[in-house]
Protein backbone atom coordinates (compact mmCIF):
# COMPACT_ATOMS: atom_id res chain seq x y z
CA UNK A 1 0.00 0.00 0.00
CA UNK A 2 1.21 3.55 -0.76
CA UNK A 3 3.08 5.16 2.07
CA UNK A 4 2.04 8.55 3.37
CA UNK A 5 4.01 11.47 4.66
CA UNK A 6 4.24 11.47 8.46
CA UNK A 7 2.23 14.71 8.47
CA UNK A 8 -0.73 13.25 6.55
CA UNK A 9 -0.47 10.09 8.57
CA UNK A 10 -0.76 12.09 11.80
CA UNK A 11 -3.78 14.00 10.50
CA UNK A 12 -5.57 10.82 9.52
CA UNK A 13 -4.73 9.07 12.77
CA UNK A 14 -7.32 11.05 14.71
CA UNK A 15 -9.73 11.40 11.83
CA UNK A 16 -12.24 8.76 12.75
CA UNK A 17 -12.56 9.44 16.46
CA UNK A 18 -13.37 13.07 15.72
CA UNK A 19 -15.58 12.34 12.74
CA UNK A 20 -19.19 13.43 13.25
CA UNK A 21 -21.95 11.11 12.02
CA UNK A 22 -24.72 11.85 9.54
CA UNK A 23 -27.52 14.21 10.63
CA UNK A 24 -30.32 11.68 10.21
CA UNK A 25 -28.69 9.01 12.31
CA UNK A 26 -27.67 11.45 15.03
CA UNK A 27 -31.28 12.69 15.26
CA UNK A 28 -32.70 9.19 15.14
CA UNK A 29 -30.32 7.79 17.75
CA UNK A 30 -31.11 10.61 20.16
CA UNK A 31 -34.82 10.18 19.56
CA UNK A 32 -34.87 6.39 19.89
CA UNK A 33 -32.67 6.28 22.94
CA UNK A 34 -34.98 8.57 24.88
CA UNK A 35 -37.37 5.64 25.02
CA UNK A 36 -36.00 2.94 27.31
CA UNK A 37 -38.15 0.35 25.54
CA UNK A 38 -37.10 1.25 22.00
CA UNK A 39 -36.87 -1.78 19.74
CA UNK A 40 -33.22 -2.81 19.31
CA UNK A 41 -33.75 -3.53 15.63
CA UNK A 42 -34.77 0.08 14.99
CA UNK A 43 -31.56 1.28 16.53
CA UNK A 44 -29.52 -1.15 14.47
CA UNK A 45 -31.32 -0.08 11.30
CA UNK A 46 -30.11 3.47 11.90
CA UNK A 47 -26.52 2.51 12.71
CA UNK A 48 -26.30 0.21 9.70
CA UNK A 49 -27.18 3.07 7.38
CA UNK A 50 -24.49 5.40 8.63
CA UNK A 51 -20.93 4.69 7.48
CA UNK A 52 -19.44 6.74 10.33
CA UNK A 53 -21.45 5.01 13.08
CA UNK A 54 -20.79 1.62 11.53
CA UNK A 55 -17.07 2.08 11.21
CA UNK A 56 -16.82 3.37 14.79
CA UNK A 57 -18.77 0.42 16.21
CA UNK A 58 -16.71 -2.08 14.26
CA UNK A 59 -13.52 -0.32 15.26
CA UNK A 60 -14.35 -0.87 18.93
CA UNK A 61 -15.19 -4.50 18.35
CA UNK A 62 -12.01 -5.22 16.44
CA UNK A 63 -9.84 -3.51 19.03
CA UNK A 64 -7.29 -5.41 21.00
CA UNK A 65 -9.59 -5.76 24.01
CA UNK A 66 -11.97 -8.03 22.17
CA UNK A 67 -9.60 -10.05 20.03
CA UNK A 68 -12.58 -12.22 19.21
CA UNK A 69 -12.27 -15.55 17.46
CA UNK A 70 -14.00 -14.31 14.35
CA UNK A 71 -13.44 -10.75 13.19
CA UNK A 72 -16.47 -8.55 13.46
CA UNK A 73 -17.70 -7.18 10.17
CA UNK A 74 -21.37 -6.55 10.76
CA UNK A 75 -23.29 -4.46 13.27
CA UNK A 76 -25.53 -7.46 14.04
CA UNK A 77 -22.47 -9.40 15.13
CA UNK A 78 -21.50 -6.48 17.35
CA UNK A 79 -24.92 -6.66 19.01
CA UNK A 80 -24.55 -10.36 19.78
CA UNK A 81 -21.01 -9.98 21.07
CA UNK A 82 -20.97 -6.80 23.16
CA UNK A 83 -24.72 -6.51 23.67
CA UNK A 84 -27.39 -4.14 22.46
CA UNK A 85 -26.99 -1.78 25.42
CA UNK A 86 -23.30 -1.24 24.87
CA UNK A 87 -23.92 -0.70 21.15
CA UNK A 88 -26.67 1.80 22.00
CA UNK A 89 -24.46 3.73 24.39
CA UNK A 90 -21.59 3.74 21.93
CA UNK A 91 -23.96 5.14 19.29
CA UNK A 92 -25.04 7.84 21.75
CA UNK A 93 -21.43 8.82 22.35
CA UNK A 94 -20.86 8.99 18.58
CA UNK A 95 -23.98 11.14 18.23
CA UNK A 96 -22.51 13.51 20.81
CA UNK A 97 -19.55 14.27 18.52
CA UNK A 98 -21.95 16.26 16.31
CA UNK A 99 -23.35 16.08 12.78
CA UNK A 100 -21.60 16.19 9.44
CA UNK A 101 -22.50 19.41 7.62
CA UNK A 102 -24.30 18.69 4.33
CA UNK A 103 -22.03 21.21 2.56
CA UNK A 104 -18.57 21.21 4.03
CA UNK A 105 -15.57 23.45 3.44
CA UNK A 106 -14.24 21.22 0.66
CA UNK A 107 -17.53 21.49 -1.25
CA UNK A 108 -18.01 17.74 -1.02
CA UNK A 109 -21.62 16.63 -1.45
CA UNK A 110 -22.18 14.51 1.64
CA UNK A 111 -25.74 13.55 0.64
CA UNK A 112 -24.61 12.15 -2.67
CA UNK A 113 -21.83 10.27 -0.93
CA UNK A 114 -24.29 8.68 1.50
CA UNK A 115 -26.71 7.86 -1.31
CA UNK A 116 -24.00 6.08 -3.29
CA UNK A 117 -22.70 4.21 -0.23
CA UNK A 118 -26.16 2.97 0.71
CA UNK A 119 -27.05 1.90 -2.82
CA UNK A 120 -23.70 0.10 -3.23
CA UNK A 121 -24.21 -1.61 0.14
CA UNK A 122 -27.72 -2.78 -0.75
CA UNK A 123 -26.64 -4.09 -4.16
CA UNK A 124 -23.54 -5.81 -2.72
CA UNK A 125 -25.70 -7.61 -0.15
CA UNK A 126 -28.13 -8.78 -2.80
CA UNK A 127 -25.39 -9.90 -5.19
CA UNK A 128 -23.86 -11.94 -2.38
CA UNK A 129 -27.23 -13.50 -1.57
CA UNK A 130 -28.02 -14.32 -5.19
CA UNK A 131 -24.64 -15.19 -6.65
CA UNK A 132 -22.23 -15.68 -3.74
CA UNK A 133 -22.73 -19.45 -3.56
CA UNK A 134 -22.10 -19.31 0.16
CA UNK A 135 -18.56 -18.01 -0.36
CA UNK A 136 -19.33 -14.54 0.98
CA UNK A 137 -21.40 -13.31 3.88
CA UNK A 138 -24.09 -10.93 2.56
CA UNK A 139 -23.80 -8.69 5.64
CA UNK A 140 -20.03 -8.44 5.22
CA UNK A 141 -20.62 -7.37 1.62
CA UNK A 142 -23.16 -4.80 2.82
CA UNK A 143 -20.53 -3.35 5.17
CA UNK A 144 -17.93 -3.35 2.38
CA UNK A 145 -20.35 -1.36 0.20
CA UNK A 146 -21.21 1.04 2.99
CA UNK A 147 -17.56 1.75 3.81
CA UNK A 148 -15.82 1.54 0.44
CA UNK A 149 -15.66 5.32 -0.14
CA UNK A 150 -15.04 6.22 3.50
CA UNK A 151 -11.70 7.78 2.49
CA UNK A 152 -13.63 10.57 0.75
CA UNK A 153 -15.33 11.77 3.93
CA UNK A 154 -12.00 11.64 5.71
CA UNK A 155 -10.47 13.86 3.02
CA UNK A 156 -13.45 16.22 3.07
CA UNK A 157 -13.38 16.59 6.85
CA UNK A 158 -9.69 16.60 7.62
CA UNK A 159 -7.92 17.69 4.41
CA UNK A 160 -10.58 20.11 3.20
CA UNK A 161 -8.31 22.50 1.28
CA UNK A 162 -6.48 19.74 -0.62
CA UNK A 163 -9.71 17.89 -1.34
CA UNK A 164 -11.45 21.03 -2.59
CA UNK A 165 -8.72 21.40 -5.20
CA UNK A 166 -9.15 17.76 -6.20
CA UNK A 167 -12.90 18.15 -6.56
CA UNK A 168 -12.49 21.23 -8.76
CA UNK A 169 -10.25 19.28 -11.14
CA UNK A 170 -12.42 16.19 -11.28
CA UNK A 171 -15.10 17.13 -13.81
CA UNK A 172 -13.61 15.15 -16.69
CA UNK A 173 -11.28 12.63 -15.02
CA UNK A 174 -11.81 9.98 -12.33
CA UNK A 175 -11.56 11.39 -8.82
CA UNK A 176 -9.20 8.72 -7.52
CA UNK A 177 -6.58 9.53 -10.17
CA UNK A 178 -6.54 13.21 -9.27
CA UNK A 179 -6.40 12.36 -5.56
CA UNK A 180 -3.33 10.23 -6.15
CA UNK A 181 -1.63 13.04 -8.09
CA UNK A 182 -2.51 15.90 -5.75
CA UNK A 183 -2.59 14.29 -2.31
CA UNK A 184 -0.27 11.39 -3.04
CA UNK A 185 -2.85 8.80 -2.13
CA UNK A 186 -6.44 8.13 -3.20
CA UNK A 187 -9.57 7.63 -1.08
CA UNK A 188 -9.58 3.86 -1.63
CA UNK A 189 -6.09 3.52 -0.20
CA UNK A 190 -6.81 5.86 2.72
CA UNK A 191 -10.05 3.99 3.57
CA UNK A 192 -8.22 0.67 3.42
CA UNK A 193 -5.35 2.02 5.49
CA UNK A 194 -7.66 3.15 8.27
CA UNK A 195 -9.54 -0.12 8.51
CA UNK A 196 -6.32 -2.08 8.35
CA UNK A 197 -5.02 -0.09 11.28
CA UNK A 198 -8.04 -1.25 13.29
CA UNK A 199 -7.46 -4.92 12.57
CA UNK A 200 -10.47 -5.35 10.31
CA UNK A 201 -10.31 -8.56 8.30
CA UNK A 202 -7.80 -8.54 5.46
CA UNK A 203 -10.53 -9.39 2.93
CA UNK A 204 -12.34 -6.16 3.78
CA UNK A 205 -9.13 -4.11 3.63
CA UNK A 206 -8.34 -5.59 0.22
CA UNK A 207 -11.69 -4.94 -1.35
CA UNK A 208 -11.84 -1.32 -0.15
CA UNK A 209 -8.29 -0.73 -1.40
CA UNK A 210 -8.92 -2.26 -4.83
CA UNK A 211 -12.44 -1.10 -5.58
CA UNK A 212 -11.31 1.08 -8.47
CA UNK A 213 -9.54 -1.72 -10.28
CA UNK A 214 -10.89 -4.92 -11.77
CA UNK A 215 -10.52 -7.37 -8.89
CA UNK A 216 -7.62 -9.71 -9.45
CA UNK A 217 -7.20 -10.94 -5.89
CA UNK A 218 -8.77 -14.24 -4.94
CA UNK A 219 -11.41 -12.46 -2.89
CA UNK A 220 -15.10 -12.98 -3.65
CA UNK A 221 -16.03 -9.97 -1.51
CA UNK A 222 -13.80 -7.82 -3.74
CA UNK A 223 -15.68 -9.00 -6.80
CA UNK A 224 -18.99 -8.37 -5.13
CA UNK A 225 -18.03 -4.82 -4.16
CA UNK A 226 -16.56 -4.07 -7.58
CA UNK A 227 -19.77 -5.15 -9.27
CA UNK A 228 -21.98 -3.33 -6.77
CA UNK A 229 -19.99 -0.09 -7.06
CA UNK A 230 -20.17 -0.18 -10.85
CA UNK A 231 -23.87 -1.00 -10.83
CA UNK A 232 -24.62 1.71 -8.27
CA UNK A 233 -22.94 4.23 -10.55
CA UNK A 234 -25.02 2.92 -13.45
CA UNK A 235 -28.13 3.33 -11.35
CA UNK A 236 -27.19 6.91 -10.62
CA UNK A 237 -26.64 7.41 -14.35
CA UNK A 238 -30.33 6.79 -14.85
CA UNK A 239 -30.87 9.79 -12.67
CA UNK A 240 -28.82 11.93 -15.08
CA UNK A 241 -25.13 11.83 -14.17
CA UNK A 242 -22.14 11.33 -16.55
CA UNK A 243 -21.96 7.87 -18.18
CA UNK A 244 -20.09 5.16 -16.36
CA UNK A 245 -17.35 3.33 -18.24
CA UNK A 246 -16.75 -0.31 -17.37
CA UNK A 247 -15.14 -3.36 -18.89
CA UNK A 248 -17.98 -5.39 -20.37
CA UNK A 249 -15.72 -8.44 -20.73
CA UNK A 250 -14.87 -8.66 -17.05
CA UNK A 251 -16.07 -11.77 -15.18
CA UNK A 252 -15.37 -12.59 -11.55
CA UNK A 253 -13.65 -15.77 -10.52
CA UNK A 254 -16.21 -16.47 -7.81
CA UNK A 255 -19.14 -14.36 -8.94
CA UNK A 256 -19.01 -15.36 -12.57
CA UNK A 257 -21.16 -12.61 -14.03
CA UNK A 258 -20.63 -9.69 -16.35
CA UNK A 259 -21.81 -6.29 -15.13
CA UNK A 260 -24.74 -6.43 -17.56
CA UNK A 261 -25.87 -9.88 -16.43
CA UNK A 262 -25.54 -8.84 -12.82
CA UNK A 263 -27.71 -5.79 -13.45
CA UNK A 264 -30.31 -7.91 -15.20
CA UNK A 265 -30.41 -10.31 -12.24
CA UNK A 266 -31.16 -7.52 -9.77
CA UNK A 267 -34.37 -6.31 -11.38
CA UNK A 268 -35.47 -2.78 -10.63
CA UNK A 269 -32.44 -0.78 -9.53
CA UNK A 270 -34.51 2.21 -8.50
CA UNK A 271 -35.69 0.22 -5.49
CA UNK A 272 -32.17 0.49 -4.02
CA UNK A 273 -31.94 4.22 -4.55
CA UNK A 274 -35.48 4.78 -3.28
CA UNK A 275 -34.58 3.17 0.03
CA UNK A 276 -31.43 5.25 0.34
CA UNK A 277 -33.32 8.37 -0.68
CA UNK A 278 -35.76 7.89 2.18
CA UNK A 279 -32.96 7.86 4.69
CA UNK A 280 -31.37 10.92 3.16
CA UNK A 281 -34.49 13.02 2.86
CA UNK A 282 -35.58 12.42 6.39
CA UNK A 283 -32.31 13.99 7.52
CA UNK A 284 -33.48 17.39 6.35
CA UNK A 285 -36.67 17.39 8.41
CA UNK B 1 -9.84 -26.49 45.01
CA UNK B 2 -12.31 -24.79 47.37
CA UNK B 3 -15.09 -22.37 46.59
CA UNK B 4 -16.87 -20.23 49.16
CA UNK B 5 -19.79 -17.94 48.42
CA UNK B 6 -19.72 -14.66 50.35
CA UNK B 7 -22.57 -12.94 48.51
CA UNK B 8 -25.28 -14.39 46.28
CA UNK B 9 -27.77 -11.55 45.95
CA UNK B 10 -28.31 -9.51 42.78
CA UNK B 11 -28.66 -5.74 42.36
CA UNK B 12 -28.69 -4.52 45.98
CA UNK B 13 -27.84 -5.88 49.39
CA UNK B 14 -31.01 -6.86 51.25
CA UNK B 15 -30.39 -8.04 54.80
CA UNK B 16 -33.43 -8.82 56.92
CA UNK B 17 -35.62 -11.56 58.33
CA UNK B 18 -36.71 -12.73 54.87
CA UNK B 19 -33.19 -13.36 53.56
CA UNK B 20 -31.58 -14.99 56.60
CA UNK B 21 -31.13 -18.44 55.08
CA UNK B 22 -29.74 -17.48 51.67
CA UNK B 23 -28.16 -14.18 52.65
CA UNK B 24 -28.48 -10.54 51.66
CA UNK B 25 -24.98 -9.62 50.47
CA UNK B 26 -24.19 -8.94 46.83
CA UNK B 27 -21.81 -11.01 44.75
CA UNK B 28 -18.45 -12.19 46.03
CA UNK B 29 -16.87 -15.62 45.59
CA UNK B 30 -13.65 -16.88 47.14
CA UNK B 31 -11.77 -19.58 45.25
CA UNK B 32 -8.73 -21.29 46.76
CA UNK B 33 -6.42 -23.30 44.58
CA UNK B 34 -4.90 -26.52 45.88
CA UNK B 35 -1.85 -24.40 46.81
CA UNK B 36 -4.17 -22.06 48.77
CA UNK B 37 -3.65 -19.18 46.32
CA UNK B 38 -6.50 -16.69 46.74
CA UNK B 39 -8.73 -15.80 43.82
CA UNK B 40 -11.70 -13.53 44.49
CA UNK B 41 -14.47 -13.24 41.92
CA UNK B 42 -16.24 -9.86 42.23
CA UNK B 43 -16.26 -7.35 45.06
CA UNK B 44 -19.91 -6.92 46.02
CA UNK B 45 -20.82 -6.33 49.66
CA UNK B 46 -19.98 -9.96 50.47
CA UNK B 47 -16.27 -9.11 50.17
CA UNK B 48 -16.43 -7.31 53.53
CA UNK B 49 -17.03 -10.58 55.40
CA UNK B 50 -14.21 -12.21 53.44
CA UNK B 51 -11.94 -9.33 54.43
CA UNK B 52 -12.61 -9.99 58.13
CA UNK B 53 -11.51 -13.59 57.73
CA UNK B 54 -8.39 -12.60 55.81
CA UNK B 55 -7.21 -10.37 58.67
CA UNK B 56 -6.18 -13.61 60.37
CA UNK B 57 -4.04 -14.61 57.39
CA UNK B 58 -1.73 -11.64 56.89
CA UNK B 59 0.01 -10.78 54.68
CA UNK B 60 -2.77 -11.09 52.12
CA UNK B 61 -1.99 -11.74 48.49
CA UNK B 62 -5.19 -11.61 46.51
CA UNK B 63 -6.11 -11.65 42.85
CA UNK B 64 -9.53 -10.09 42.41
CA UNK B 65 -11.33 -10.65 39.11
CA UNK B 66 -14.18 -8.27 38.40
CA UNK B 67 -16.83 -9.65 36.01
CA UNK B 68 -18.21 -6.17 35.33
CA UNK B 69 -18.42 -2.83 37.05
CA UNK B 70 -22.07 -2.58 38.10
CA UNK B 71 -22.36 -1.54 41.75
CA UNK B 72 -23.48 -4.91 43.11
CA UNK B 73 -20.20 -6.42 41.89
CA UNK B 74 -17.77 -3.70 43.05
CA UNK B 75 -19.35 -1.86 45.95
CA UNK B 76 -17.52 -3.77 48.65
CA UNK B 77 -14.05 -3.08 47.22
CA UNK B 78 -13.33 0.10 49.24
CA UNK B 79 -14.28 -1.90 52.38
CA UNK B 80 -11.82 -4.70 51.63
CA UNK B 81 -9.80 -4.09 54.77
CA UNK B 82 -6.51 -5.67 53.56
CA UNK B 83 -6.23 -2.68 51.17
CA UNK B 84 -5.30 -0.45 54.09
CA UNK B 85 -2.53 -2.56 55.55
CA UNK B 86 1.07 -2.31 54.30
CA UNK B 87 2.62 -5.58 53.24
CA UNK B 88 -0.55 -6.82 51.52
CA UNK B 89 -0.73 -7.04 47.80
CA UNK B 90 -3.80 -6.95 45.59
CA UNK B 91 -4.07 -7.46 41.91
CA UNK B 92 -7.39 -6.38 40.38
CA UNK B 93 -8.30 -7.72 36.94
CA UNK B 94 -11.27 -6.92 34.73
CA UNK B 95 -12.60 -6.02 31.31
CA UNK B 96 -12.32 -2.81 29.28
CA UNK B 97 -15.39 -0.62 28.92
CA UNK B 98 -15.65 0.62 25.33
CA UNK B 99 -18.31 3.21 26.18
CA UNK B 100 -16.15 5.17 28.63
CA UNK B 101 -12.82 3.88 27.27
CA UNK B 102 -11.91 3.02 30.86
CA UNK B 103 -9.84 0.05 31.84
CA UNK B 104 -10.39 -1.72 35.17
CA UNK B 105 -7.95 0.68 36.90
CA UNK B 106 -10.88 3.10 37.30
CA UNK B 107 -12.96 0.63 39.36
CA UNK B 108 -11.65 1.92 42.69
CA UNK B 109 -10.95 5.51 41.75
CA UNK B 110 -14.50 6.11 40.56
CA UNK B 111 -15.84 5.05 43.98
CA UNK B 112 -13.36 7.09 45.97
CA UNK B 113 -14.41 10.59 45.00
CA UNK B 114 -14.22 12.68 48.13
CA UNK B 115 -17.95 13.44 48.43
CA UNK B 116 -18.71 9.72 48.43
CA UNK B 117 -15.83 8.15 50.34
CA UNK B 118 -13.37 9.66 52.80
CA UNK B 119 -10.17 7.85 51.80
CA UNK B 120 -8.18 8.43 48.63
CA UNK B 121 -6.62 5.58 46.72
CA UNK B 122 -3.18 7.02 47.43
CA UNK B 123 -3.86 6.49 51.13
CA UNK B 124 -4.45 2.79 50.75
CA UNK B 125 -1.26 1.19 52.01
CA UNK B 126 -1.33 -2.19 50.31
CA UNK B 127 0.33 -2.66 46.97
CA UNK B 128 -2.42 -2.42 44.34
CA UNK B 129 -1.99 -3.44 40.74
CA UNK B 130 -4.53 -3.40 37.89
CA UNK B 131 -4.73 -5.44 34.71
CA UNK B 132 -7.32 -4.83 32.03
CA UNK B 133 -7.99 -8.15 30.37
CA UNK B 134 -8.85 -9.07 26.83
CA UNK B 135 -11.44 -11.71 26.14
CA UNK B 136 -9.99 -15.21 26.08
CA UNK B 137 -6.87 -14.08 27.94
CA UNK B 138 -5.55 -16.49 30.56
CA UNK B 139 -3.95 -15.17 33.74
CA UNK B 140 -1.78 -17.35 35.98
CA UNK B 141 -2.35 -17.15 39.73
CA UNK B 142 0.31 -19.37 41.24
CA UNK B 143 -0.17 -22.57 39.34
CA UNK B 144 -3.91 -21.96 38.82
CA UNK B 145 -5.24 -20.15 35.75
CA UNK B 146 -8.13 -17.77 35.20
CA UNK B 147 -9.60 -17.16 31.74
CA UNK B 148 -12.16 -14.48 30.91
CA UNK B 149 -14.90 -14.89 28.31
CA UNK B 150 -17.14 -12.13 27.01
CA UNK B 151 -20.77 -12.78 27.99
CA UNK B 152 -23.92 -10.69 27.53
CA UNK B 153 -24.93 -7.87 29.89
CA UNK B 154 -25.68 -4.14 29.49
CA UNK B 155 -22.04 -3.40 30.32
CA UNK B 156 -19.14 -5.58 29.16
CA UNK B 157 -19.09 -8.65 31.42
CA UNK B 158 -16.52 -11.43 31.56
CA UNK B 159 -17.35 -14.88 32.85
CA UNK B 160 -14.28 -16.47 34.47
CA UNK B 161 -13.06 -20.02 34.33
CA UNK B 162 -10.70 -20.91 37.18
CA UNK B 163 -8.64 -24.07 36.74
CA UNK B 164 -6.14 -25.94 38.83
CA UNK B 165 -4.91 -29.53 38.81
CA UNK B 166 -7.61 -30.61 36.39
CA UNK B 167 -10.43 -29.09 38.43
CA UNK B 168 -12.46 -26.17 37.18
CA UNK B 169 -15.03 -23.58 38.24
CA UNK B 170 -16.84 -21.14 35.97
CA UNK B 171 -18.60 -18.03 37.23
CA UNK B 172 -20.76 -16.11 34.77
CA UNK B 173 -21.07 -12.82 36.57
CA UNK B 174 -24.23 -11.36 35.05
CA UNK B 175 -25.35 -12.96 31.83
CA UNK B 176 -28.46 -13.07 29.70
CA UNK B 177 -28.25 -15.54 26.84
CA UNK B 178 -28.26 -13.42 23.66
CA UNK B 179 -31.66 -13.27 21.97
CA UNK B 180 -32.81 -12.42 18.49
CA UNK B 181 -33.75 -8.74 18.12
CA UNK B 182 -35.70 -9.50 14.93
CA UNK B 183 -39.09 -11.13 14.43
CA UNK B 184 -39.21 -14.53 12.69
CA UNK B 185 -40.61 -12.95 9.53
CA UNK B 186 -37.93 -10.23 9.33
CA UNK B 187 -35.35 -10.71 6.59
CA UNK B 188 -32.50 -10.45 9.10
CA UNK B 189 -33.86 -13.06 11.52
CA UNK B 190 -32.03 -16.13 10.18
CA UNK B 191 -28.65 -14.45 9.95
CA UNK B 192 -28.94 -13.05 13.46
CA UNK B 193 -29.93 -16.49 14.70
CA UNK B 194 -26.78 -17.94 13.13
CA UNK B 195 -24.54 -15.40 14.88
CA UNK B 196 -26.26 -16.20 18.20
CA UNK B 197 -25.67 -19.91 17.67
CA UNK B 198 -21.97 -19.21 17.03
CA UNK B 199 -21.68 -17.05 20.15
CA UNK B 200 -23.57 -19.57 22.32
CA UNK B 201 -21.30 -22.38 21.26
CA UNK B 202 -18.30 -20.25 22.27
CA UNK B 203 -19.89 -19.65 25.68
CA UNK B 204 -20.65 -23.34 26.16
CA UNK B 205 -17.06 -24.18 25.16
CA UNK B 206 -15.73 -21.71 27.75
CA UNK B 207 -17.65 -23.44 30.58
CA UNK B 208 -17.42 -26.92 29.14
CA UNK B 209 -17.03 -29.77 31.62
CA UNK B 210 -16.41 -27.65 34.72
CA UNK B 211 -16.94 -29.18 38.14
CA UNK B 212 -18.93 -26.17 39.29
CA UNK B 213 -20.84 -23.62 37.22
CA UNK B 214 -22.01 -20.63 39.23
CA UNK B 215 -24.59 -19.03 37.02
CA UNK B 216 -26.79 -15.91 36.96
CA UNK B 217 -30.31 -17.29 37.44
CA UNK B 218 -32.10 -14.13 38.44
CA UNK B 219 -35.56 -14.71 37.05
CA UNK B 220 -38.29 -17.27 36.73
CA UNK B 221 -39.40 -17.98 33.20
CA UNK B 222 -42.67 -16.20 34.00
CA UNK B 223 -40.82 -13.05 35.09
CA UNK B 224 -38.44 -13.03 32.14
CA UNK B 225 -40.63 -11.46 29.41
CA UNK B 226 -40.88 -8.19 31.36
CA UNK B 227 -37.15 -8.30 32.18
CA UNK B 228 -35.86 -9.14 28.73
CA UNK B 229 -32.79 -7.08 27.89
CA UNK B 230 -31.92 -6.40 31.55
CA UNK B 231 -28.95 -8.71 31.15
CA UNK B 232 -29.86 -11.61 33.42
CA UNK B 233 -30.61 -15.27 32.95
CA UNK B 234 -33.39 -17.47 34.24
CA UNK B 235 -33.26 -20.78 36.12
CA UNK B 236 -34.28 -22.45 32.89
CA UNK B 237 -31.57 -20.78 30.80
CA UNK B 238 -28.94 -21.74 33.39
CA UNK B 239 -30.07 -25.38 33.38
CA UNK B 240 -29.99 -25.43 29.59
CA UNK B 241 -26.42 -24.07 29.50
CA UNK B 242 -25.27 -26.40 32.27
CA UNK B 243 -26.61 -29.40 30.36
CA UNK B 244 -25.04 -28.28 27.09
CA UNK B 245 -21.67 -27.68 28.74
CA UNK B 246 -21.93 -31.01 30.61
CA UNK B 247 -20.98 -29.45 33.93
CA UNK B 248 -21.05 -31.55 37.10
CA UNK B 249 -22.77 -29.09 39.41
CA UNK B 250 -24.84 -25.99 38.75
CA UNK B 251 -25.09 -23.33 41.45
CA UNK B 252 -27.92 -20.87 40.73
CA UNK B 253 -27.09 -17.37 41.98
CA UNK B 254 -27.84 -13.63 41.70
CA UNK B 255 -31.09 -14.01 43.62
CA UNK B 256 -33.62 -11.25 43.15
CA UNK B 257 -33.45 -8.80 46.08
CA UNK B 258 -37.24 -8.85 46.45
CA UNK B 259 -37.36 -12.64 46.73
CA UNK B 260 -37.70 -13.99 50.27
CA UNK B 261 -36.10 -17.29 51.28
CA UNK B 262 -39.49 -19.01 51.18
CA UNK B 263 -40.30 -17.64 47.74
CA UNK B 264 -36.86 -18.61 46.46
CA UNK B 265 -37.28 -22.18 47.67
CA UNK B 266 -40.79 -22.44 46.25
CA UNK B 267 -39.63 -21.16 42.88
CA UNK B 268 -36.64 -23.50 42.87
CA UNK B 269 -38.89 -26.48 43.71
CA UNK B 270 -41.21 -25.56 40.85
CA UNK B 271 -38.26 -25.29 38.41
CA UNK B 272 -36.81 -28.62 39.55
CA UNK B 273 -40.16 -30.35 39.15
CA UNK B 274 -40.04 -29.37 35.49
CA UNK B 275 -36.43 -30.57 35.10
CA UNK B 276 -36.22 -33.99 36.75
CA UNK B 277 -32.65 -35.18 36.91
CA UNK B 278 -31.65 -37.40 34.02
CA UNK B 279 -28.46 -39.41 33.53
CA UNK B 280 -25.57 -37.04 32.81
CA UNK B 281 -27.42 -34.06 34.27
CA UNK B 282 -25.62 -31.79 36.71
CA UNK B 283 -26.54 -31.61 40.35
CA UNK B 284 -28.43 -28.33 40.75
CA UNK B 285 -28.42 -26.24 43.92
CA UNK B 286 -29.34 -22.75 45.05
CA UNK B 287 -26.43 -20.49 45.96
CA UNK B 288 -26.42 -19.66 49.65
CA UNK B 289 -24.22 -17.14 51.44
CA UNK B 290 -21.56 -19.08 53.36
CA UNK B 291 -21.85 -22.15 51.15
CA UNK B 292 -18.59 -24.04 50.74
CA UNK B 293 -17.87 -26.38 47.87
CA UNK B 294 -14.85 -28.62 47.87
CA UNK B 295 -13.76 -30.00 44.53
Amino acid sequence: MASLSPEINARLELAVDRMPAFPKSVQKILELSRNINCAPKELIMVIEKDPVMTIKILKVLNSVYYSLPSKITSVSRAVVYIGINTVKNLALSFAAVGMLPSRNVAGFDIDRYLQHSLVTAGIARQLAQKHGNGQVDPMDCYVAGLLHDFGKVVFAQFMAAEFQEVLQKSSDRPLHEIESESIGVNHAVVGAMLIQRWNFPETLVECVRDHHENPVMDNPMSECLFLADTIAKRAAEVEGLPPVVYDSNWRGKHIVLSVDRAIASLGDLTAFSAEAQMFKQASRT
Amino acid sequence: MKVRLWGVRGSIACPGPHTLRYGGNTTCIEVRSDDNDLIVLDGGTGIFQLAQKLLNEMPVQANIFITHTHWDHIQGLPFFTPLYIPGNSLHIHGPFDPVTSNGIEKVMDIQLQYSYFPVREAEMRARIEYSTLTTGQTVAVGSATVTGTLLNHPVVNFGYRVEHNGKAVFFTGDHEPPYNIYEPDDEEFAEFEAIIAEKESEIVAAMSGVDVLICDSSYSREEYPTKKGFGHGTFDSSIRMARQAKVKRLVCTHHEPTRSDDQLEALFAEVMSRHPREPGDPEIVLAREGMEIEI
